[in-house]
């Protein structure tokens, strides 16, 4: 009976001084899943998550004070992937399902520049004077550029469905 | 190792072949209206040289290839009047709209004058694949890749052996059955400008053993010729898928991601062969193929040649009709062919088929649960396991998939053919397969918004910079300016106080001595 | 006309309820066989296994929210089918019923019904009862056709399933294979035994006693010949199996032909040819490719040649096939087909050029 009781003892309080050696031993120092979740995201420091930039949105969600639904440009994909690595059930019901890609209405455009100098990734082209066309590769649809425009001619649309970008949908369960 | 003249897997489908050979290559009218997709090839959009309005005259290019990359340039069928050029409905099972060039015909047919002449077999290898491009030939098999473009870059590798490409191993189609009929010599001597251009040792075609006539046709052909030779080969699909093809008749595999040069083939489908004929000896770029009518409900299953543009619907009226309402409208053959969810769609240049098929031909669309027989396993050609890819895609779990070899799938759809559960295999590798390719693009444009984000950031922080310099540089001039100013006020000061002083020392003394 | 489908457009016209059919109609010369040499118990055996199988399987669909109409697909009537096959042909009828509910419910729905089990219904059913009922389970019945006199007609047969009349211990015995084992046991060499208990010929055409449609060793080969030739199984799974087995029983048998029984002997006693054919081909429990099948008929060849000369239980396919059927994940994991232009090892094939 005393050496049952003192053999676990010496077995639990070694197993408790290696696992706690361990713990020591194989630290990890920083938190890696920052970097990772900022690599996830557009990486065009828009700010309309209300943060400065995707570093710090980044921060933000890793710490808990940001949903994953906060970035307009990433979508539903984005927000589904943020909660899947961070582990977190997020609400999708209000994100649209597809990004949105900005889209100027020509016939109002009077080619004031404005959008043109906001936009993060100088996706629109165009001259003072002349009509601003939106290069949709470019496009991250933050709508940074809806806010600017004094015509209220740029719209945010769901991107055009085409030979280029369809696909087969998942054939309808067995 | 492996035998030649086989192939692993595939599946010994029902032909149906016959029902469409009885009658000779009937030559179709000019239709009312032509629709030309502008991308009617594997690759880019040829840019259209023509406006809606413009007259165009058979031969005519009305939309080209510029650029190096992958495209075809496109021409007129026939002589007629642009009416458009936009959006029309595509040959495609999504029925999206596709840009394309809409043409009225005249009716007049009339040609271009014919400028070249001589003998196309004493051009340079570059010549040829020169003039292959200005004809806008593809690939007639049904990859519809440039053909051009494969002769340039057969001409800088080592190509052994020109395998023409005459198995048509796909149910009901009988186009390059009936073209080898008919057009044995045409189509060798295509092969033969092909050989030149690419620099091959020899040509071998090869042709599935259930086409006597074609075979016996095409050896008459090549009877001349020493480097020419036919092959027959077994009847099992997909025998004329090319890798396949290459292992049967070089009994060697093409490596994975390579490309058929690296066991020192090229393969071309007949009618591409007879394509290049046409367009270096009778100057013709391409403007019709031959199309399969067949089906239990086409009245009068035959093969037609049809104007590139011609419309479904206009040809299957003008060609005998339907005898009954089809359960499925395919372009291309039942294995590979995609379904077409309306008739007003045009005749592109891939298309090697229509078949109109009754509910008794075609597979049912209820599947029930998979239950691991294995059948799929054994039809698949390329080794794969697509009971497995399929339940990762089931699943969503595309990166399983591809584990399996979902990006070695050539989709040929054996292993939907076998099984006895009707699972739609082949729709799941599609499936997995856009879902794969959207990700691409995401990632893709993930990055580039990314770097095009970083280029504005560090352009906006150049001129930031370059105007902070400027104001400093301004700035430390305004000082400076104000500096010499300063000093020059310091000196007069001192000069000034010197004098003052000067004239203290002068009064004083003035004083003393009046004193 | 409009719904979005994919290619192919073609289909060879196979499907589950024919494929399930097919080996339904190989199984019938074995089993009409079976239900002449043992008369109207083993008739209404039959009967409940096919009716259980079907009743539980329609309920199982019905409890998922399912298509009923699935239970007409042929393999729950298969499942019935197999398990009455491996009943001793005068068992109760509650050995028939408790084995088959357990096959098609546990064996076969808990796990997401068909295609998703594991382990093979008819044998965790045959292997659940034995170890549940050992006694049921090894009363093996003489061999009484249905024409013969000592057979009991239709009004007898039913007391003897109900279990109201108990069978008299002189019409039963032991199986060669029981019969072997229990002599090693008491130091009579193999030989011996075999002389009191077996002969090859009976064995082959199956005029002996065992289980419902295990005897006769001809009939079950003609009913896989059949199957390979309809290619609903292909050859490497009975192939390997048997090969396995006769190889490794002609090794230890030459060795010590008094401890061990030779090949045939192996090969025509118990479950062993319903087994390479019809129970360790069974598709959903078995691996998908070639060289796994090869390697999962070799593995059950072996585990029986083991338990039988080795084990406590004289019969050993049960066990080995169940054993088989846990690793075969595995084995489709490792023995995957090689790839169109890749080496074995999964790497692009090197051609020699650049």
């Amino acid at each position: 009976m005393v050496t049952a009781v003192a053999v676990l003892t010496l077995l639990g309080l070694a197993l408790g001084l290696l696992l706690g050696y361990a713990d020591k031993v194989f630290a990890v120092e920083e938190n890696p899943i920052v970097k990772e979740i900022e690599s996830m995201l557009p990486g065009t420091h828009c700010g309309q998550c209300g943060f400065p930039g995707c570093s710090g949105a980044a921060e933000a969600m890793v710490a808990g004070d940001a949903a994953v639904t906060c970035c307009p440009p990433g979508g539903r994909a984005l927000a589904q992937a943020l909660a899947e690595k961070l582990g977190v059930d997020a609400d999708l019901s209000g994100m649209s399902s597809e990004p949105m890609l900005a889209k100027i209405e020509e016939s109002l455009c009077t080619g004031c520049c404005r959008c043109y100098r906001v936009c993060p990734t100088d996706a629109i082209m165009g001259a003072n004077k002349q009509i601003h066309v939106v290069f949709a590769d470019a496009c991250t649809g933050c709508g940074k550029c809806v806010d600017a425009c004094p015509e209220d001619c740029i719209a945010m649309q769901p991107e055009q469905e085409s030979l280029d970008n369809w696909h087969w949908p998942k054939p309808a369960a067995a | 190792m492996f035998g030649k003249l086989k192939i692993r897997g595939g599946v010994h489908a029902e032909e149906r072949k016959e029902q469409s050979t009885g009658l000779p290559i009937h030559v179709l009218g000019i239709p009312p209206v032509l629709k030309l997709p502008l991308r009617q090839h594997a690759g880019r959009a040829a840019d259209p040289v023509v406006k809606a309005g413009d007259y165009v005259l058979k031969g005519q290019l009305i939309a080209t290839s510029t650029g190096a990359d992958v495209c075809a340039s496109l021409h007129a069928p026939t002589s007629g009047t642009v009416t458009a050029v936009g959006p029309v409905t595509a040959p495609h099972p999504s029925s999206l709209t596709t840009d394309a060039i809409t043409i009225e015909p005249d009716g007049l047919d009339k040609g271009l004058e014919s400028l070249e002449s001589g003998d196309p077999m004493q051009l340079s290898p570059a010549e040829i694949a020169d003039r292959v491009d200005q004809a806008g030939i593809v690939g007639l098999g049904g990859a519809t890749f440039p053909a051009a473009l494969k002769l340039k870059s057969g001409a800088r590798q080592k190509i052994d052996t020109l395998i023409l490409n005459g198995s048509e191993c796909e149910p009901y189609l009988t186009c390059d059955d009936m073209l080898m009929r008919e057009r044995a010599f045409g189509i060798i001597s295509g092969a033969r400008l092909i050989q030149r251009a690419i620099g091959a040792r020899r040509i071998v075609a090869g042709i599935e053993d259930n086409k006597p006539d074609a075979i016996e046709a095409m050896k008459a052909a090549a009877a001349g010729f020493a480097d020419v030779s036919v092959q027959v080969i077994p009847a099992r699909y997909p025998m004329g898928s090319a890798k396949q093809l290459i292992h049967a008749i070089m009994g060697r595999e093409v490596p994975a991601g390579g490309r058929s040069s690296e066991v020192g083939a090229l393969v071309h489908n007949v009618a591409t062969a007879f394509a290049v004929h046409q367009a270096l000896y009778d100057n013709r770029p391409l403007l019709s193929r031959i199309v399969t009518l067949s089906g239990q409900c086409i009245d009068t299953p035959r093969n037609v040649e049809v104007l590139l543009g011609t419309p479904v619907s206009w040809l299957l009226q003008h060609s005998g009709g339907l005898k009954e309402t089809p359960a499925r409208i395919v372009m291309g053959g039942p294995m590979m062919g995609q379904i077409l969810r309306t008739q007003d769609v045009p005749i592109t240049k891939g298309a090697s088929g229509i078949l109109a098929l009754a509910e008794p031909e075609i597979s049912k669309t209820e599947s029930s649960p998979c239950i691991r027989c294995g059948s799929c396993v054994n039809a698949c050609p390329m080794g794969l396991v697509p009971l497995e890819m399929a339940r990762h895609a089931n699943a969503e779990d595309f990166e399983g998939a591809s584990e399996f070899g979902l990006s070695d799938c050539i989709l040929c759809g054996s292993c939907a053919y076998v099984c006895p559960s009707h699972i739609p295999l082949v729709h799941y590798f599609q499936f997995a397969k856009g879902e794969l390719s959207a990700k691409r693009e995401q990632t893709r444009r993930g990055e580039l918004t990314k770097s095009l984000s970083e280029a504005r950031n560090a352009r906006l922080e150049k001129e930031a910079a370059e105007k902070a310099a400027a104001k400093a540089a301004k700035a430390a001039k305004a000082q400076a300016a104000k500096e010499a100013r300063e000093k020059a006020k310091a000196e007069k000061a001192a000069q000034q106080e010197k004098e003052q002083a000067a004239q203290e020392v002068k009064a004083q003394a003035n004083e003393e001595s009046g004193a | 006309m409009n719904q979005l489908v994919s290619s192919p457009h073609a289909h060879n016209r196979s499907s589950v309820q024919h494929t399930m059919l097919l080996v339904c109609a190989a199984l019938l010369p074995a089993t009409l066989y079976g239900l002449y040499l043992f008369g109207w118990p083993a008739i209404n055996l039959f009967v409940l296994c096919l009716a259980t199988a079907i009743g539980s399987e329609a309920a199982c669909l019905k409890l998922a929210g399912r298509s009923t109409q699935s239970c007409w697909d042929g393999s729950a009537l298969l499942t019935g089918w197999l398990i009455a096959m491996t009943l001793p042909p005068w068992a109760p009828w509650w050995i028939a019923v408790v084995g088959t509910l357990f096959a098609v419910v546990i064996g076969k729905h808990l796990y997401g019904g068909l295609g998703q089990n594991l382990f093979n219904p008819a044998m965790l059913a045959r292997v659940g009862l034995l170890i549940s009922f050992p006694v049921e389970m090894t009363t093996w019945i003489d061999v009484t056709p249905i024409t013969s006199a000592a057979a009991p007609g239709f009004i007898d047969s039913l007391a003897i399933t109900a279990g109201i009349t108990p069978i008299p211990d002189a019409v039963t015995g032991a199986t060669a294979l029981g019969h072997v084992k229990t002599a090693l046991t008491m130091d009579v060499t193999v030989p011996d035994a075999m002389a009191e208990s077996y002969s090859a010929g009976s064995a082959f055409f199956g005029n002996i006693r065992g289980s419902l449609g295990e005897t006769s060793a001809l009939l079950l080969l003609l009913g896989g010949l059949f199957l390979l030739y309809k290619r609903v199984i292909s050859w490497h799974i009975p192939v390997s199996m048997l090969g396995t087995l006769m190889v490794l029983s002609l090794i230890f048998s030459l060795a010590n032909p008094d401890r061990f029984e030779p090949p045939l002997f192996h090969l025509l006693t118990g479950a062993m040819m319903l087994g390479a054919f019809f129970i360790a081909t069974d598709m959903v429990t078995s691996p998908t490719t070639s060289t796994g099948q090869l390697v999962f008929g070799a593995g059950i060849g072996a585990v029986a040649f083991i338990i039988r000369s080795w084990g406590s239980f004289p019969e050993a396919i049960g066990f080995a096939v169940l054993f088989m059927n846990a690793i075969t994940p595995i084995i489709d994991r490792y023995f995957r087909p090689r790839i169109y232009g890749y080496t074995l090892t999964g790497k692009p094939i090197n051609t020699g050029k650049e």
